[in-house]
């Protein structure tokens, strides 16, 4: 593009005004919004906290996407149908699914291993947007450490257990889906 | 003789170890006020060792310093090694050095006297009749330390950055030199004692007679020891780093805190030249002979104010965005440069009209008032002038052909 393109739009920087022009007000108007600041956190705290002493207040459980858990049903089956949705749609590929004949009635296939391997995980939630019948989720649980990195590739029952741990204190989202229940 | 020896020994010591603690205490400080003005916590783990007390975090400058001597102590191969060693000693050196000359106080009371004749002056190196001048000496020698760093690193960066520093460097001396001229004008001397006892005499401190030269030395000042919002050669936000890229551990050190010192010494020469030293209404008082009282007084005074204008150093430093380079050094030849010279014009006519010769009446309040007026009317017509505001756009009216002719 050449500087007399008629698609240019030149505009002018903004006229200054008197206290502009006289520099000092804007130089006032400067300190002022750093001592506001400054006296807001000294009479209404810090909107910090001292993370290990005291532990962050997550807005909504329901929306924060920390470690995963895999859902029980009323019988306290893996609520899990080894669709394959969630290991296709996660765009890390940190899922990994090994299905088998369902050895109960109300549906054809179950994880016979479900496995995801949390190093890998980008906590996207794409995995909780395709489950068919809710049964994959990502829980409020934030400060998720190891070891080594084999304890960090979660296997089903650890998934279970996530979700054994956290049932009361986030109910699951939804129960539209299909599938079992 | 052993016993002045003995007495300046203890004032090195005094001074020295003074200000390289002030200097930790105040990057603490200075973490703690961007962690308050950011609506932050700052640091506040740090007690006392091997114990789970905290004290606030008060054990943080000492955990920094830790961590800098631990550090690798890293030559880059690539490296001038001699004048690599030399650039961080030199300018920690001259940065010390400058506090020779500054008073942290009055005089202690003649009882305490070596020889029982003199009162100790609190000055490490008293009587010193041109300690501005050294002060000033010592700062240009500062950029010799930032320049051979540059030039030692053998990195285009570091190098570059180098010359970015030491040109705002020279640069601001000159406006710094212009703005103190004033004050040198009027109290007759360049002893930085002489220049405290004369505002203390009569009362009135040179930033009501000379608001315009205050004005120019605090910015300049503010350039000088590279603050925010002129510090260019290392704005952490936009560089790898200045001149210091290659440096690491203790050398770097040496060079963070030689800046640090700078701010220090800056805060001193404001306070002392400006805002009346030790000075103030009602109680230091303003004579040679004083009282253990009163000499304590005066150095709690001295180092209160230079506690306030350090805290409105780092205030500053989180309030306004950082100049281009374009913009600072044009404001400081368009904009300071012009303005200390009006000052001291302005400062040279009313202290002659007003007092020393008394053609008109009001003597210092008439030349307070002209000195205020003077500095309304130059910051407007510079603000009119807007000399700082560059338009860095190509013209609406270059044609193709001509950016032609002009890229070879």
């Amino acid at each position: 593009m050449k500087p007399d393109d008629p698609a240019i739009r030149w505009i002018d920087p903004p006229e200054l005004t008197l206290s502009e022009q006289l520099y000092l007000p804007l130089f006032a108007q400067g300190l002022t919004t750093t001592m506001r600041h400054w006296k807001r956190t000294w009479t209404e705290g810090p909107v910090t906290v001292s993370y290990p002493d005291e532990e962050p207040t997550i807005g909504n459980p329901l929306n924060y996407r920390g470690v995963h858990r895999l859902n029980r049903d009323e019988q306290g089956r893996v609520q899990c149908v080894a669709c394959f949705l969630c290991a296709t749609a996660c765009p890390a590929h940190c899922i990994d699914i090994v299905a088998a004949e369902s050895p109960w009635p109300d549906r054809d296939k179950y994880p016979e291993s479900f496995t995801i391997d949390e190093l890998r995980c980008i906590f996207c939630g794409m995995c909780e947007e395709a489950c068919p019948v809710d049964a994959i989720e990502l829980t409020s649980l934030y400060n998720l450490t190891g070891r080594s990195r084999e304890e960090m590739i979660f296997d089903k029952e650890k998934l279970l257990s996530v979700y054994d741990k956290t049932k009361d204190s986030e109910p699951m989202q939804s129960r539209s889906g299909g599938g079992a229940s | 003789m052993t016993g002045w020896w003995l007495l300046v020994a203890v004032k090195v010591v005094i001074v020295a170890a003074g200000v390289m603690t002030a200097a930790a205490y105040l990057v603490l400080l200075e973490r703690k006020l961007a962690a308050w003005v950011q609506d932050r916590i700052g640091p506040n783990r740090v007690g006392i060792p091997l114990t789970r007390i905290r004290l606030f975090g008060l054990g943080q400058p000492l955990a920094d310093g830790l961590k800098f001597i631990f550090k690798e102590e890293f030559t880059p191969g690539h490296v001038d090694r001699w004048l690599y060693w030399v650039a961080p000693v030199a300018i920690l050196t001259v940065s010390l050095a400058a506090f020779a000359v500054i008073p942290f106080g009055s005089v202690l009371p003649s009882s305490v006297g070596v020889e029982g004749e003199h009162p100790i002056q609190l000055v490490v190196a008293p009587g010193i009749h041109v300690g501005l001048l050294f002060v000033f000496a010592m700062g240009s020698i500062a950029v010799y330390g930032v320049i051979l760093g540059g030039w030692a690193s053998n990195n285009k960066y570091s190098f570059l950055g180098a010359l970015r520093s030491s040109a705002q460097l020279i640069a601001y001396e000159l406006p710094l030199g212009l703005g103190i001229l004033g004050v040198v004008a009027t109290a007759g001397t360049l002893d930085l004692q002489r220049i405290i006892t004369t505002q203390a005499e009569t009362g009135c401190w040179f930033v009501f007679t000379q608001p315009l030269g205050f004005v120019v030395l605090v910015i300049a000042a503010f350039a000088e020891a590279a603050r925010l919002p002129f510090d260019l050669p290392e704005c952490e936000q936009e560089l790898v780093g200045g001149y210091h890229t290659e440096y690491a551990g203790m050398k770097l050190l040496l060079f963070l805190v030689s800046e640090f010192l700078h701010m220090i010494t800056g805060a001193f020469l404001i306070v002392i030249l400006f805002l009346g030293g030790w000075h103030f209404w009602g109680l230091t008082g303003s004579a040679e002979e004083v009282g253990w009282f009163r000499a304590i007084l005066r150095v709690v005074v001295l180092l209160a104010k230079v506690f306030a204008v350090i805290l409105f150093f780092q205030v500053v430093r989180w309030s306004w965005p950082r100049f281009r380079f374009d913009q600072l050094m044009s404001f400081c030849w368009r904009v300071l440069l012009p303005l200390g010279m009006v000052n001291l014009a302005a400062v040279a006519v009313f202290w002659e009209v007003f007092v020393s010769e008394s053609w008109l009446p009001g003597g210092r309040l008439g030349a307070a008032i002209g000195g205020w007026l003077v500095l309304i009317v130059s910051g407007y017509l510079l603000g009119r002038a807007r000399p700082v505001i560059a338009d860095n756009r190509p013209a609406a009216t270059l044609m193709p052909h001509d950016i032609d002719w002009q890229v070879p």
